[in-house]
């Protein structure tokens, strides 16, 4: 039997490990870019807090997925639901980009642009919304597009916790040695993750400032 | 209008400006005179806060501008700087009407304002649709001395905001400039390292070095003065250096 068989064989399956993928993904991109952008803009404008910060987000990418998953599973409350621990391990992946991004955009800002800015007397809120961030939003997006184009390959490995999932497949296939099951898993992902960054490609450019 | 009271600033150890005292009379353009280094650009943004001085004052019109509200401040003083600084994403219109926008001017009086004023620095009122990435250099220029008035401020900052142009677009900015003062008597702090521009511009001439105060002139005397650091600034300059009549003493 090949893939595209299987796959319509067992079409509600896949679509109800892949709306489950996707419920991942979602929520914990949600997440990071609503912990990111802010602590992203906070770093830009205090550089005190830039080098702990960036550290420390870099450090959680360096552990290994199925570590950290391990690590968080005696948690309380979190450890109970295996979706909740992915998700949160999932965030804490998709934070790096988001933040670098965010405060490598804001950084980049012509000097004299804010220089001006504050000279004519605008506040430093008023500089961010009118000035930094309609700036920099598409470098901004850029870094979601990546942070989720992770997430959706981090996501498979949450199976592993019994998160739920495309990577049940993957997991059932490699226990079955059989391939046909693992793509049947590794296929979607691999277009869930192509359809993201296409779209927020898209975004993106349309965000670009003239 | 604007008093620096015996003004020192120091950064990570050295002295920038030290026992700098001036005053700057109202209506009149006071140019900054100095080279790289000397403490122009750090008097000037010590009047608008862009920076704090670590020890004496600064005066705006009587009141020591530490005491006062920094935006407010900011905002009656008009800012215009080299590399101009025109928000790249905003049209001409939206750039010159920010301020007046966040003040909550009503939308047609900001358009009539862009107009008037993009009439006044000498550009087609049809530009203000367009982008910065869209205008000449000169032009660009134009558009920041524009926005600077816009709130039509009693004051004006001017950090060597001709320096970045050819010399024929620098010479129209220059006349217009006079023109534009002559219309306006706006209190200029007029940052220059170009003893040429000083003398067109300037009613009177303060020359920076090393971050403190030689002597301020008139134009006419500049070239008089034996003082050593002038004459030495002035023979930089040469035989180019013509001097302008209609300037005269304060």
């Amino acid at each position: 039997m090949n893939v595209v068989q299987f796959i319509l064989q067992n079409h509600a399956q896949v679509l109800e490990l892949t709306l489950e993928h996707l419920r991942l993904v979602g929520f914990a991109t949600l997440f990071a870019t609503l912990i990111g952008i802010p602590l992203g803009i906070l770093i830009a404008h205090r550089p005190r807090l830039n080098k702990p910060v960036l550290a420390s987000a870099n450090i959680i990418q360096t552990i290994p997925s199925l570590a950290l998953f391990g690590f968080l599973l005696p948690v309380p409350w979190l450890g109970a639901r295996s979706d909740r621990l992915a998700i949160l391990a999932l965030t804490l992946y998709a934070l790096l980009p988001i933040i670098r991004n965010t405060y490598t955009g804001i950084r980049g800002v012509d000097p004299a642009v804010i220089e001006a800015g504050l000279g004519m007397g605008l506040t430093e809120v008023q500089l961010l919304f009118q000035v930094e961030l309609p700036l920099v939003v598409s470098v901004i997006v850029s870094g979601v597009r990546v942070a989720i184009v992770i997430s959706v390959g981090l996501a498979t490995i949450a199976a592993a916790i019994g998160a739920g999932g495309l990577g049940e497949f993957i997991f059932r296939g490699l226990a079955m040695v059989d391939n046909t099951v693992i793509l049947a898993g590794a296929i979607p992902a691999a277009l869930l993750a192509l359809v993201a960054d296409f779209g927020l490609g898209r975004l993106e450019r349309y965000l670009l400032p003239r | 209008m604007i008093e620096f009271r015996d003004v020192s600033y120091r950064v990570a150890g050295t002295d920038v400006l030290s026992g700098f005292n001036l005053q700057v009379q109202s209506g009149e353009t006071l140019v900054l005179l100095g080279r790289s280094g000397s403490g122009k650009t750090t008097s000037l943004k010590l009047v608008n806060r862009l920076l704090s001085p670590t020890s004496g004052k600064v005066l705006v019109k009587g009141a020591p501008n530490g005491e006062l509200d920094i935006i407010r401040l900011r905002r009656s003083i008009g800012y215009v700087i080299q590399d101009v600084g025109l928000f790249p994403h905003f049209t001409v219109e939206r750039n010159i009407g920010l301020v007046p926008r966040i003040e909550g001017w009503a939308q047609d009086r900001i358009s009539q304002r862009v107009r008037e004023l993009l009439q006044m620095v000498g550009m087609d009122p049809q530009t203000a649709s367009r982008y910065p990435h869209q205008l000449s250099g000169g032009q660009r220029q134009r558009v920041g001395v524009a926005r600077a008035l816009a709130a039509d401020p009693e004051m004006l900052l001017m950090d060597e905001p001709f320096g970045a142009l050819d010399p024929l677009t620098r010479n129209d900015l220059q006349s217009e400039f006079l023109s534009l003062q002559k219309q306006l008597t706006k209190t200029v702090v007029f940052v220059t390292h170009d003893l040429r521009e000083a003398m067109r511009l300037g009613s009177r001439i303060a020359l920076l070095e090393a971050g403190r105060l030689v002597t301020v002139l008139a134009p006419t005397e500049f070239l008089r003065s034996t003082d050593p650091l002038v004459s030495a600034y002035a023979r930089a300059f040469g035989d180019a250096v013509v001097s302008n009549p209609s300037r005269g003493t304060t």
